[in-house]
């Protein structure tokens, strides 16, 4: 197994308080960045450490700090996107629930680099528990100075404040995010303004996923140049996975990314395989709104090589035969496991949390889920194939946010690669909605 | 000051100017349709996604295309932008499928809507969408509401352009007026039985593109297109109102009082309730003289006529009006009833 940075100690007892994570070298990334570096050096190190962004999109997180604007005497902020809700993503709860003064460390490390004095957690709703968790952690940060007026006598101060969410999968979007923080309808904002220049209370603000701040603290511990030696290429470090679906073993993994795909799922270090002994049908690699792929694709690229767990690799061949590394939402579905049915329940998630606020999305979505869920129920056409298509094509880069791509792709991937299966379904409807029926290759089509 | 080229026509307009309104400027056939944005309204726009247009060089800077269609009323102008509208074979397309999606949970019965003939709707699918439709599904419908004694609100028809949403929160105190639910089975809230009831209400219906939000005291009266729009104006004692309003006359009756649009369909001065509901006589109002409808609205059609007024009132005109008329050649001195 390759080298755990972010969940090193998370098997230790009592990890979750102050005294024991700070016994295995907690908080000594604040103590250094606070006492021998300044904030531009600390932005530094992450852009030398090439880490990515960890809620999906991939963008370079020091990159990303240093379009912070810095206008004189008006207060920045950090704020950090724990609005977990993408289905099959559930790493960031693992690491706030086990080690929530990793979290916090990343927060004073970040929020010292880019000047902020307040900063905010917001946390998706539904983690209840969590939130009690990292706010208690929080009171023990505060009782030991490392939040609050003057920390560790260097002049830096700053609150840390855990907002909880009201259960919208919108929430996750940044601008939404801060609306629903100022206390507003969680509605994402026209860009631009992008929040580095106008985001919460029209202040520059930056939104980090939890991991992306959680990596922060290994990299100031280990210098970002021997961060940026793990993994390969651009996809640098480790990144946690939440695997899911028909595994023998799933959970979170935390893997410095270059593991081939073929490795993680079959591995018995790992995922161990396949459940029940049963063949891999599909797999949908990054939280429900990249592409799903068949086996064939996730193990192999078109052009033959081993699929692995960076960025690029995974997005080798575009939409045509790839995928995205997303959130990490590894969900794997074996041979038992209808497309169809799979499809509309994601397109109903979708439908469910489209925000109502721009046409093509509102309408959209909800949509593609009454047409899928025709399919699914042996009322479709062979027209409506290409009517869910089209539909996706005309929502995707029409919206003001991204839900309506993350509502769009599965839709067309899992039409590009498992159309026999939607034909299947209308050419044969009463074999297809008998209970556990699945299409079984081309030869029930024939 | 910014230069940019839409549609091959240079335009130079002040920094900040969004795509929609350097468009404006040019006017004409080249403008984007736009069934959210607002101008009076700050934070309107961006929603409906009609006036998306694409951008093929974003600056002189950086004449990089952007990668996405953008919503020209939110954008602003770069100096050297190149904007595509309805020279981009993409943008049509996708301005075909925007009509789609708008229609597919609206009622297509517009013959029985008291909008017909002024829906921006109605033009907008008229103009940019296909004459079928590919939903076979059922339709959302929603119960009329009775919000205040004015105004009715019919969600069935509703586009969540957010209008009224931005009218209620900026024209009157205290917000009684927002979005509930959401995705499709979002509607505009009253907050429970809190009716909107102060002066400038009755503008949420102006601001409506669509036969969502109706005047009581008009619906189903008469057809807006048997009726003759007139400028007339009144001391209003209202502080922030000023009068300034369009009559709409079917015969010597007065069936109804909107505030006056300008050719996008956007009020430029906010009118009370009193001057709206209940100055219905003549007698009420100093007429300034036909409102200048396009030619091509169907309301054109009724071909009113240049009442018989005295020359002391024609002197008094304002300035936009005399030339309204004169370019306007089918208007000639006659009866008020033509």
């Amino acid at each position: 197994m390759g080298r755990k940075l972010l969940t090193e100690h998370v098997n230790v007892e009592g990890i979750e308080t102050f005294e024991v994570y700070r016994k295995h070298g907690g908080y000594r990334a604040v103590e250094k960045a606070l006492k021998t570096m300044t904030p531009d050096e600390v932005v530094d190190e992450v852009k030398k450490s090439g880490l990515r962004g960890r809620g999906g999109a991939g963008f370079p997180t020091g990159l990303k700090w240093s379009f912070l604007a810095k206008p004189e005497g008006v207060p920045r902020y950090l704020v950090c996107n724990a609005d977990e809700s993408e289905p099959g993503t559930f790493k960031d709860r693992y690491l706030m629930s086990k080690l929530p003064h990793l979290l916090i460390e990343g927060m004073i490390a970040g929020s010292y680099a880019l000047g902020a004095r307040t900063s905010y957690i917001y946390i998706r709703g539904e983690l209840l528990y969590v939130l009690r968790i990292l706010e208690k952690a929080i009171a023990e940060a505060y009782a030991a100075g490392f939040l609050g007026e003057n920390i560790l006598g260097s002049g830096y101060s700053l609150d840390l404040h855990v907002h909880p969410g009201a259960g919208a999968y919108i929430c996750g979007e940044e601008t939404a995010l801060l609306e629903s923080l100022e206390g507003k309808r969680g509605n994402p904002r026209n860009k631009p303004p992008f929040p580095a220049v106008q985001g919460l209370y029209a202040r520059p603000t930056v939104v980090n996923n939890v991991e992306s701040i959680a990596s922060v603290v290994p990299i100031l511990n280990e210098g970002g140049d021997e961060y940026a030696k793990l993994g390969v290429g651009k996809s640098t470090g480790t990144k946690l996975f939440s695997a899911c679906g028909h595994l023998n073993k799933p959970g979170i993994y935390e893997l410095e990314l270059g593991v081939p795909v073929e490795e993680f799922i079959y591995s018995d270090e790992y995922c161990g395989g396949i459940w029940k002994g049963r063949e891999l049908k599909a797999v949908v690699a990054g939280g429900s709104s990249v592409p799903i792929l068949p086996k064939e694709l996730i193990l192999k690229t078109a052009a033959g090589e081993n699929r692995l767990m960076t960025y690029e690799s995974l997005s080798d061949g575009g939409f045509v035969t790839g995928t995205m590394l997303g959130s990490g939402g590894f969900i794997a579905m074996d041979e038992t496991t209808c497309i169809v049915k799979n499809t509309w329940n994601f397109s109903r998630f979708y439908h469910h949390e489209s925000c109502g606020q721009c046409s093509p999305c509102r309408e959209g979505t909800g949509w593609l889920e009454k047409v899928l869920h025709r399919l699914e129920h042996g009322h479709g056409s062979m027209h409506d194939i290409d009517l869910v298509v089209s539909v996706a094509k005309q929502i995707e880069g029409n919206t003001i946010c991204p839900l309506g791509e993350a509502a769009a792709w599965p839709v067309a991937a899992a039409v590009r690669h498992f159309r026999d299966e939607f034909e299947w379904h209308v050419k044969h409807p009463r074999e297809a909605t008998q209970p556990g029926a699945v299409y079984q290759g081309a030869g029930v089509l024939a | 000051m910014a230069k940019i080229t839409f549609d091959g026509i240079e335009v130079e307009v002040p920094d900040g100017t969004t795509i929609l309104n350097a468009a404006r400027k040019i006017g004409g056939g080249v403008v984007p349709p736009a069934m959210c944005y607002y101008t009076p309204l700050k934070g309107s726009g961006g929603k409906c996604r009609a006036c998306l247009v694409r951008v093929a060089a974003g600056s002189a800077k950086d004449p990089r295309p952007m990668p996405k269609l953008v919503a020209s009323c939110i954008t602003p102008v770069q100096d050297g932008m190149v904007v595509e509208n309805t020279t981009s074979q993409q943008v049509l397309d996708v301005r075909k499928g925007i009509v789609e999606m708008l229609l597919i949970n609206h009622p297509l019965d517009c013959p029985v809507c008291d909008q017909a003939g002024e829906c921006d709707l109605q033009n907008f699918a008229f103009e940019h969408g296909v004459s079928t439709t590919r939903y076979e599904e059922e339709r959302r419908t929603f119960e009329k509401i009775d919000i205040g004694p004015y105004v009715q609100l019919h969600m069935t028809r509703c586009i969540l352009c957010y209008r009224c949403v931005y009218t209620a929160d900026q024209l009157t105190d205290g917000r009684v007026h927002g979005v509930l639910g959401r995705g499709d089975a979002s509607e505009i809230g009253t907050y429970i039985d809190k009716v909107i009831d102060n002066d400038f209400s009755g503008n949420v219906i102006d601001v409506c593109p669509v036969g969502a939000l109706t005047d009581k005291t008009f619906r189903f009266k008469q057809r807006v297109w048997f009726t003759k729009p007139m400028n007339a104006h009144r001391e209003c004692s209202h502080e922030k109102c000023n009068g300034h309003v369009t009559l709409w006359y079917k015969g010597k009756d007065v069936m109804r009082v909107t505030a006056r649009k300008d050719e996008y369909g956007e009020v430029k001065e906010w009118i009370c309730n009193e001057c709206r509901f209940d100055k219905k006589e003549t007698a009420d109002w100093v007429l300034e003289g036909p409102a200048h409808v396009d030619r091509s609205s169907v309301i054109s059609q009724g071909h009113y006529e240049l009442p018989v007024v005295n020359p002391q009132i024609i002197a008094d005109l304002p300035e936009s009006t005399i030339r309204d008329l004169q370019q306007n050649p089918p208007l000639k001195l006659g009866g008020l009833n033509g």
